[in-house]
């Protein structure tokens, strides 16, 4: 481990290099008219290539920019994760019309500088970066919730945001502080060899407590949920589907790196696995009753995230190398099952200006294929067999019984599985037992169409790179170094 | 052959369901001549044919002495070796009554639901995924591609009930689908606390797990481990029996689904729990089996019991045999409890006989939900008597029917063999395998036993009710314009009632398929009495 001087960390920072070239290209795209048309293009070529320049880097432990940021196995998955959300998101958003054009080109370059926010997120080793990278990630995040200028809604949506997401993030900037004046240090790992050998852990812990308020605002843990619901349902639809996935990836790297590197070595006075046990439960329990009572599909996928969250606090609560593999296996197969949930209700919300469930009756019979595959997603989201989402839980409890920790969190978390299927399977009701004559059959644009059918798909045909997928995390984590 | 047969069994549903798919793709894309629906019946008939057909084949070359490891049709591959998962499917004696039902009856469903017009295409697609499903789980001997098929069982047959049942059926459905789905996650976790507890490895291979998992020695909250997924595994299976309390999905869903899934669901699905039971939990844990044989024959009498008062209160004709079907498996609880007698005897007898009843339930019951259906279909109720509250005031409280034995003489015939089956007389296949059950409950737990006996008599009491209310007295001259079964209905009817007739007197060749394995089941757990 080395800490490389700032130009020879260009080297290892050239795909986002190429994502600041072309937020550059796109705003001055979006300024001069003739060029507006063209922004999504612009995005597509610029993602795609510092894609090609993604699997181009190699990963080592160096650290760059003078121990700011690290290239290593683990934050180049996530950024790959965070990449293929992004760049289906806006694939999707090009026909879609919950953002109007006029302001495409600016929605296309918040949502990459919030892609270059969160890969700095993810590879961040340094409290100034971490916080620097969730505010990068933050603000733009709440000018593309309210980017539909005339609807109420969505500025309900962006102010509420930015009250919650301005406290929780100050909070958190006082737990990095504590953390500074206890190690008298920035960079992670020093603070990490200072936190083991300092007496007094109650300021641990409140740098502890803090902290997870910021991180678990970010990925909307219960009792930091509160936006979640209000932001989703107001925000244009892609802005919930992105919200709903990428941010909540970086959220979850973020939130391992930090753990286990700072609080690894006296997990046995800390006990925080303890807290994120009682918090995993919560964060469950508390997404899917809400849940049940949800006639807005948005509000419905929202809570149904938390929920999902829920599930992968659980892995975390659990400190073993097998744990980070599961969530990180979980959180692949996530993005597919929401993000196709979300497509479908993008279709939906476009074609039939469907917002609540009982607009989506008899749409099952109407449009077949479709909605065999909203199917598969909502089935997987349930967790049932054979699909991915049953494997990824299959992994997630796996480490309860490893760890012979708190296997009666496992039990909280299969009674969840049966609450979860009842509102999900609430939307196959409408789709397939729902009449609805004047149901007219609406077309789906290929992006969209095809979005739905890959992603979807994941879910079932996963069983041909299931085995490479673990090998390659299993991989990806013993190199990492984190334990 | 004989080692892909079994695959073949499991699979070719799949590959009929595929090929609707594709007929229906390529008749909307007009490369292939528009097609007529009947298309689908006849690709579900024939695909289900080719299974039974196969099931036929294996029953022939079936040797019962084998075990499943000496036997030559069992198939061991890796399929996620990461996590040490197995393709491992086999047959002994327990499964092959269990394959020939499941394939039989789904032949039959198939002719029994000729009439479906609505969506035919989702239909038959969706019956012949849980005729798959069905398949797995009898053969499975890995316990995660059990669990898989299970699981894959409860979608079609949401969908299947939700869509074409009653008036109630999407309250049926969920009710139906939350239930298995509770059970079915406990059942999970007892499958990962085996995976992970049992020394030797980590696995979910059900064969090695007979030697390993008895050894599991941990506890967790102050219980013993084994206890706790004994009792996981029991609320995973129990709902599926039902065993009561867990049977308040039961009665809704089988008088809310179509005539050919009542049929599956109390023919093949219902079999499962005690099927899981013997194939699970009884080899895996004989210890917590014997100790726990008390709260089954419990358990069992308060099934027999409450199932058959509950289907003397009963009113419409299909919810009574959904009751009835409560009561018979009650039996088979009885006489999986015999496996603690201390007379080999009384043992052998109960655990053959829960089998059997278990095969022969699922006929009697097949012909029984078939003849109503038969029935409804004509009439559109099925009444017994038309309750106090009906919407027509005039109809409150009358007889539904009467008289239809002058009118109805074939139906009459097969209606009276179905009933005196179900009620246990002697001469039908229903007959020897309660008695079968009742000496093996008697051998061990004598005055519930006797409690039990009198199951017997309330099951006489409803099913003699109903035949003379329905069948019997005046006739009703509203139903004047009511037809004789047709041809495909006796096409359905007599081969069930055939298999009655035979095992009622002759049981030796379905005992002899059941023996060598019960016995095998019965050395592992005498140890521990």
């Amino acid at each position: 481990m080395e800490f490389l001087s700032n130009i020879n960390s260009i080297t290892s920072y050239l795909p986002e290099l190429m994502m600041v070239l072309t937020i550059l290209c796109v705003f001055i795209m979006e300024a001069i008219p003739k060029y507006r048309p063209y922004t999504f293009l612009a995005s597509c070529i610029g993602l795609i290539s510092s894609g090609i320049l993604l699997s181009l880097s190699s990963s080592s432990t160096d650290l760059l920019f003078e121990g700011m940021l690290i290239n290593d196995s683990f934050s180049i998955y996530f950024k790959w994760l965070i990449l293929l959300s992004t760049f289906s998101i806006i694939l999707v958003s090009k026909d879609d019309n919950s953002v109007v054009s006029e302001v495409k080109g600016e929605y296309y370059g918040m949502l990459l500088i919030i892609t270059l926010g969160m890969f700095a997120m993810v590879s961040a080793k340094n409290l100034l970066m971490i916080y620097l990278s969730i505010e990068m990630v933050s603000i733009p995040s709440y000018i593309i919730a309210g980017i539909s200028k005339n609807n109420k809604e969505s500025n309900e949506a962006s102010l509420k945001y930015v009250i919650y997401g301005s406290f929780a993030s100050g909070i958190m900037l006082f737990g990095l502080s504590l953390l500074y004046g206890v190690s008298g240090s920035l960079d992670i790992g020093l603070v990490a060899s200072k936190v083991i050998s300092f007496e007094s852990s109650a300021a641990i812990y409140m740098a502890i407590l803090f902290i997870l308020v910021g991180f678990g605002y970010k990925i909307s843990m219960v009792p930091f949920h509160y936006w979640t619901p209000d932001v989703y349902q107001g925000a244009p639809i892609t802005v919930t589907a992105f919200l709903s996935v990428a941010p909540k990836a970086a959220g979850f790297a973020i939130l391992i790196r930090f753990f286990y590197t700072l609080f690894i070595d006296n997990v046995e006075i800390l006990q925080w696995p303890q807290l994120i046990a009682v918090l995993a439960a919560l964060t469950m329990t508390v997404g899917n009753v809400l849940a049940l009572d949800q006639s807005n599909i948005k509000r419905l996928l929202a809570y149904s995230s938390i929920s999902h969250v829920g599930y992968m606090l659980v892995a975390f609560s659990v400190v073993s190398l097998d744990s980070i593999v599961s969530i990180m296996f979980y959180m692949f197969f996530y993005l597919f099952m929401n993000l196709s949930a979300f497509y479908m209700a993008i279709y939906m919300s476009n074609k039939y200006n469907a917002k609540t469930i009982d607009q989506w009756n008899g749409i099952g019979i109407k449009v077949p294929v479709l909605s065999f595959f909203m199917v598969l997603s909502l089935a997987s989201l349930a967790g049932l067999p054979p699909t991915s989402g049953f494997v990824a839980k299959v992994y997630i409890l796996r480490n309860l019984f490893a760890d012979n920790g708190f296997l009666w969190l496992g039990v909280v978390a299969i009674i969840n599985t049966v609450i979860s299927l009842y509102y999900y399977f609430k939307i196959v009701k409408a789709m397939y037992f729902m009449n609805n004559d004047e149901l007219e059959l609406k077309e789906c644009c290929p992006l969209l169409f095809w979005s739905i059918v890959i992603f979807s798909l994941q879910n079932i045909i996963f069983y041909i790179y299931w085995p490479k997928l673990i090998e390659t995390l299993n991989f990806i984590v013993l190199n990492t170094g984190l334990v | 052959m004989n080692s892909s047969i079994l695959s073949l069994l499991i699979f070719i549903p799949v590959f009929g369901a595929l090929s609707m798919l594709i007929v229906s793709v390529l008749s909307n894309k007009e490369i292939i001549p528009k097609q007529n629906k009947d298309i689908y019946k006849y690709i579900a008939l024939i695909t289900t044919g080719i299974q039974l057909l196969l099931a036929i084949i294996l029953y022939m070359k079936f040797d019962p002495t084998l075990s499943v490891i000496e036997s030559p049709f069992t198939v061991q591959l890796d399929w996620i070796p990461s996590f040490n998962i197995q393709y491992y499917i086999g047959v002994d004696g327990l499964s092959m009554p269990m394959i020939i039902l499941a394939a039989l009856l789904s032949f039959l469903c198939i002719l029994i639901s000729w009439n479906v017009e609505k969506h035919v295409l989702g239909y038959f697609s969706l019956f012949l995924l849980l005729d798959a499903g069905m398949m797995g789980v009898f053969m499975s001997l890995d316990f995660f591609l059990f669990y898989v098929f299970w699981e894959v069982m409860l979608l079609p047959m949401y969908f299947l009930i939700g869509m074409w049942g009653g008036p109630q059926r999407h309250y049926a459905a969920i009710k139906f689908f939350l239930y298995t789905l509770f059970g079915s996650v406990f059942m999970l976790l007892g499958m990962l606390a085996l995976y992970f507890y049992a020394p030797g490895g980590n696995s979910f291979n059900l064969i090695h797990l007979i030697t390993q998992a008895p050894q599991i020695d941990a506890s967790l909250w102050g219980f013993d481990m084994r206890l706790l997924i004994w009792f996981a595994l029991f609320i995973g299976f129990a709902i599926k029996v039902p065993v009561f309390p867990f049977h308040t999905w039961l009665p809704l869903a089988h008088v809310e689904a179509p005539t050919a899934i009542s049929v599956i669901l109390a023919g093949v699905l219902l079999k499962m729990g005690t099927y899981g039971f013997l194939r699970i939990s009884y080899p895996l844990l004989p210890e917590e089996a014997a100790s726990f044989s008390f709260m089954m024959a419990l358990l069992g009498v308060i099934n027999i019991i409450w199932g058959a008062l509950n289907a003397i209160a009963q009113i419409d004709l299909k919810k009574m045999i959904a009751y009835s079907s409560v009561s018979h498996m009650g039996y088979v609880l009885l006489g999986m409890s015999g496996i603690v007698g201390g007379e080999a005897v009384g043992a052998e007898a109960g655990m053959n006989g829960a089998v059997m009843q278990m095969f022969n339930h699922g006929t009697i019951t097949a012909m029984l939900f078939t003849l109503v259906g038969v029935l409804y279909d004509q009439a559109h109720h099925r009444w017994i008597v038309y309750p106090m509250d009906y919407k027509d005031p005039e109809l409150a409280g009358k007889l539904g029917f009467g008289g239809l034995a002058s009118k109805m003489p074939i139906f009459n015939g097969f209606i009276v063999l179905a009933f005196f089956a179900g009620l246990g007389l002697p001469a039908l296949s229903g007959f020897i395998s309660e008695a079968m059950c009742f000496i093996g409950g008697f051998g061990s737990f004598r005055v519930l036993t006797m409690i039990g006996t009198l199951g017997i008599l309330f099951n006489a009491i409803y099913f003699l009710r109903a035949y003379q209310k329905v069948f019997q007295g005046p006739f009703n001259e509203k139903y004047s314009d009511l037809k004789d079964m047709s041809m495909r209905d006796l096409g359905i009817i007599i081969p069930l009632a055939f298999l009655t007739l035979l095992f009622g007197v002759y049981p030796q060749p379905l005992l002899e398929i059941v023996r060598h394995s019960m016995t095998k089941i019965i050395l592992l757990v005498q140890p521990y009495i």
